[in-house]
Order: C-alpha cells, then structure tokens, then sequence
C-alpha cells in the first residue's frame, strides 16, 4: 500500500479545493440558501405540511442531496479530468501506485469536500428552519454512502470525456434533472399514479426518500429498499471504474 | 583436450591432489565467484527489455520485437528519427503503455507483476512540457515525491531545486514560468525520489544552449551518484557528446546498439585530405587502388578509408606518394560524426 502516494493525492486535491474556496464551498452554500429563501419561506408558506412536516423543512434533505450529487460529480469529474487534459497524468500512470489507491485518493478527495459542502448547508438549514434529525447514523451513513457514489460516478465521467462540454454534459443533462425529478422538491404521492411508476426507475428518488427518511422517518419507499438501492449504484460505479481500470480505457494504449 | 586440461591443473591447484583445507577453501572460492560472476552480470544490467512488441488496434507496429539491455550507472542515447518509436519504448517501461508482447524488468523487478518496486526506481521527465499550472514549485516537486512512495524530505527537495536553480522560484505558480524553468520543474520532479534510472525524454528541445549545457552538467552530477540515464534526442551532438552507449531505433525496430566509441571506430569513415604542392594532372596508376578523389583544381587528394585499417593504409599510401614523386604540403583527416552514420543507418534501414 503506498499511504505516501494517497496522501500525496488526496492534500493535493484538498488544496485545490481551499484555493478555490469561493468555487466549491462558498458557491453552493449560497444557492442553496436562495432555494430555501425561494421554495421554503416565500412559496413554501402557502404549501401545506407533508406527513406532518413543514415544506421549509421537507425540502432540507432534498435539497442536500441536490447539491451532493452535483458537487460529488463534478469534483471528481474535474480531479482526474484536468489532469488528462493537462498531460500531467503521465506522472500518475508511471507512479508506484495502484489503481484502487488512485481511485481511493481522487474519489476519497472529492467526496470529503461535498461531505464538507452537504454539512454546511444542512447546519445553513437550520438557520432558516426549525430541523431535527430522527436517525443521526443513519443521516451520515446515506451522507458518505452518496457522495462517494456519485464521485465514482464524477471519476468515470472524469475519465470518459475528451472534451470540456461533455465533462458538463452528463451532471447538467442527467444528474440535475434526475435530482429534481427525484423528489428533492416533493414526495411522490402528490405526483398522479402515472408518474408515481415512472419516478420508480429514478435512482436518485431512493438516495432522496432514504436521506429524508433518517431526518423525519417518513419516506417514500422503504428504507432497505433505498439502503439497497444506494448500495447496488456504488457496486455498479466500482465496477465500471474496474473495468476502467482493467482495459486501461482512456488512460493508457 | 588432455593438453589444456593439464595446463590449467598446472596453473591452479589439481582438487583431487589437494589436502582438506585447501580443497574447503577452492569449493568456497569457485562457488564464490561463479556466484560472484553471476551476481555481477545481474547488476550490471539495471533494465532488461526482452523481445518487446507494441502494436496498436489500427494494425500500426510501434515497437517490433526489442531486445536491449541498459547497464548500471551508463548514459544510453536513443536515437532515431520523428515516430521511430523511442517515446513508446521509454513509455512502456514506464509503465504509461501496454506492452503487447515482451517482457520488460527493471532492477530485476517485472514492470507488470511487480510494477511498485519497478517503477519506484524510475523517474521520467517527458517530452512535453506537462506540468500543473495553479500550483506552486515547491507543491509540485514535494507531491511528486510522495506520489512515488517516499516520505517528505524538505532537504532533499531543498537541494534538488537548488540543484536546477530553482530555489527562487519555490513559490512561484507554476504558470508564471517560462518554458526552460518548467522544463527544470519537470526535472526536479522526476529527481524528487532520489530514482535510481531517469529517462529523459528529448530533454533539450526547443532550450536554450544555457539550459542545454546545465542540463548536460546534471546529467554528468548523476552519473557520478551512480544513477542510470537513458535519454532520447534528435541532436546526435548530445548524444556524442554525453552517452556512453548509443541504440539506434528506426520505425519500431531497434537496428543498432554499440559502444559510443566502438561504433564510431566501426562505422566512421575517415577521410585523409593531402594539399599537393604542384598541381596534379590524374592520379598515377600505381596508387588506382586506394580510390583516391582528386579535386578539380588538381591540388588536393582525397583518401577516403576505413578507421579500422587506418595505419596500414595511410603508411602505404603516404609511401606509394613518395615514390611516385608526389610531394604535400600539408594534410588533415576527419572523422564522419555520428550524425553522418545515423542518416546513414537510417537510410540503409529504409
């Protein structure tokens, strides 16, 4: 195991994230406040209680879920981009490294810093709403859980793009509206049945309906179910990353 | 057979004639340099390149079939033209290509199933100038160090960066550099955990003579700490000028590996020029043998040889001049550069 190199990768990625803190930390902190300024004081007020639960409240999880998902994808995607970009990642691939340690340092990085963002904003919720927390481990465990899933899945985009437009293409096609049709706004009875089946094959409706689940207990799907279903899409991103890994897929001819 | 065999039990000691201590004492020493010869051999080779192919899926053959040795502590020139494969060679023992066929070790150690020792040894500074732009000098070079295994050591990269004149610039952003520091910041990151080979990937393009003569001074430093240098260039006077062995690679195929000065001694033509006091109207018959060129205005004779035969030939010639009353007033010879015999490798190949 060389602990030099994963160390070596993963402060260098973290230093990144202090020299641009304004970028990564400051920057979704304050769109996700205007969410809550936006959705939870002014609309939400006119917007009953769900399942006993405020709208301001309701949209907390939701909300940190949306901006883990984006911050998890497009940190990793980033991290192991630009040096492709750059031409620096020669000094990686010729490194004593294996990949499971380059993948553990860049895809370790990237979801410390949305770990780091997802707790701002919750701690930032509270100054807007009043918040308790039904299952604190649990909270945590869907918080980890999801940031690295998504930054496995920020490291295959990373990996797949040769282009800066299709480094933006999958988080604003796919991962942003996937978030906000998953339910990060609303639960998915007050969708019409139709759309309640269709909303299943969401992934992300499982990660949102768990995550609220540890916050207030009600969900919309059962907790195994989205416990599973968050585990199944880490296996999947493992494996594509390992198959990456095994053909040298854009890394190495 | 019988004759030899007796000489040499005349020279050393007969084992069956020994006494008990004697006879100890000869198992342990043969033993001892059969293990010695064995050992010696085994370290004077540092990279082993076996049969080594690299083709790519369009069908392209980068590499075909390389054999090469590269020996402790020598400075060893690639040379070859633009796409003759010497960065896919020095890539794939470093770990940045698949090898297709082949096996390649270095310091003993296979680069595939034993990739960490192998690669721990080896720093590589490439073609491009790839580096990171936001981060500052000293960032760079001590994550590099770590990327390759070592703990920090401030002293040891406090010493490479002076090494490279770089210490004034540790803080700076790597941006803010010119070309010829961010070839030096290349450098030193490929010097940062202290390798035992560098590979240096056409380290003087596009630098400037200050930068190339300093370049060429550090590599001279590290040969002297007993680190192996294998570098690849376009400029066969860096590769006179530094290596000691020089390979000669043209389109995926290795077609020569030599001593520097063997194979200028082999290779090279000498040309013996002879300004003739009075002009001369033909070459006498007498000397038609040597091929010798006569220069229109009649006044110079030119001797084209092999540098091997040098001494018979040019004592012959210089004779059969004086006989045939043909007196010089003066004569140089030159040497063909390995410039010349490397276009003309090159060209024989083609």
């Amino acid at each position: 195991m060389n602990f030099h190199a994963i160390r070596a990768i993963y402060g260098f990625e973290m230093a990144r994230t202090r020299r641009t803190l304004l970028q990564s930390i400051i920057s979704p902190v304050i769109s996700t406040s205007l969410y809550f300024v936006v959705f939870g004081a002014a609309i939400g007020s006119r917007i009953p209680e769900i399942d006993g639960v405020s709208y301001g409240a309701f949209i907390v999880p939701g909300l940190i879920m949306l901006s883990l998902l984006t911050q998890s994808t497009s940190n990793a995607s980033f991290a192991i981009f630009f040096p492709r970009f750059a031409g620096t990642i020669y000094e990686l691939l010729s490194a004593p490294i294996s990949y499971a340690e380059i993948v553990v340092s860049y895809v370790g990085a990237a979801a410390t810093k949305s770990i780091i963002v997802g707790l701002i904003i919750l701690a930032t919720a509270t100054l807007f709403v009043p918040l308790q927390i039904a299952h604190p481990l649990w909270m945590l465990l869907f918080l980890v859980l999801t940031a690295v899933t998504f930054s496995l899945i920020g490291f295959i985009i990373g990996i797949w793009a040769d282009n800066f437009e299709k480094l933006q293409l999958v988080p604003l096609l796919i991962v942003t509206p996937l978030a906000f049709l998953g339910g990060s706004f609303y639960s998915i009875d007050m969708l019409p049945p139709v759309w309640q089946t269709v909303t299943l094959f969401n992934p992300v409706v499982y990660l949102i309906s768990g995550f609220r689940w540890s916050f207030f207990g009600i969900a919309d799907v059962s907790v195994a179910l989205s416990l599973g279903m968050t585990l199944l899409f880490l296996f999947i991103a493992l494996a594509i990353v390992a198959w990456i890994f095994k053909t040298g897929y854009r890394l190495k001819t | 057979m019988k004759r030899l065999s007796m000489t040499t039990s005349l020279t050393r000691k007969d084992p069956n004639t020994m006494c008990g201590n004697d006879l100890k004492l000869f198992v342990r020493r043969r033993a001892a340099n059969r293990a010695g010869s064995a050992i010696f051999d085994r370290m004077q080779v540092i990279i082993s390149v076996s049969n080594l192919s690299k083709s790519y899926a369009s069908g392209f053959e980068a590499l075909s079939n390389v054999t090469l040795d590269i020996r402790r502590g020598e400075i060893f020139a690639l040379l070859g033209p633009n796409g003759a494969g010497k960065t896919t060679l020095i890539s794939t023992i470093c770990g940045l290509v698949r090898p297709s066929t082949g096996r390649v070790t270095v310091g003993g150690h296979d680069i595939i199933t034993d990739f960490r020792a192998a690669r721990a040894l080896i720093g590589l500074v490439p073609q491009e100038l790839t580096t990171d732009s936001f981060e500052s000098v000293w960032a760079t070079v001590s994550f590099s160090r770590g990327l390759f295994g070592k703990p920090p050591d401030p002293a040891h990269i406090e010493k490479v960066l002076k090494s490279l004149s770089l210490w004034d610039k540790r803080k700076s952003r790597i941006m803010t550099l010119s070309g010829g520091m961010k070839r030096r910041v290349l450098i030193a990151k490929a010097l940062s955990h202290e390798p035992r080979i560098l590979f240096l990937d056409e380290p003087t393009a596009g630098v400037d003579v200050e930068l190339r003569q300093d370049m060429w001074a550090l590599v001279r430093d590290l040969r002297e700490t007993g680190v192996t240098i294998i570098l690849t260039t376009h400029y066969i006077e860096e590769a006179e000028e530094m290596a000691d062995r020089i390979g000669v690679i043209s389109k995926g195929r290795l077609i020569l590996v030599e001593d520097k000065v063997e194979l200028m001694r082999k290779l090279g033509k000498k040309q013996l020029a002879l300004h003739l006091d009075q002009r001369l109207e033909q070459i006498p018959a007498a000397l038609a043998h040597y091929g010798l060129v006569l220069s229109d205005d009649g006044h110079e004779l030119i001797y084209t040889y092999d540098a091997k035969k040098e001494h018979a030939g040019i004592l012959a010639l210089l004779r059969g001049l004086d006989e045939a009353g043909i007196a010089f007033r003066d004569l140089n010879t030159s040497q063909s550069s390995l410039e010349d015999i490397f276009v003309s490798l090159v060209k024989e190949e083609q």
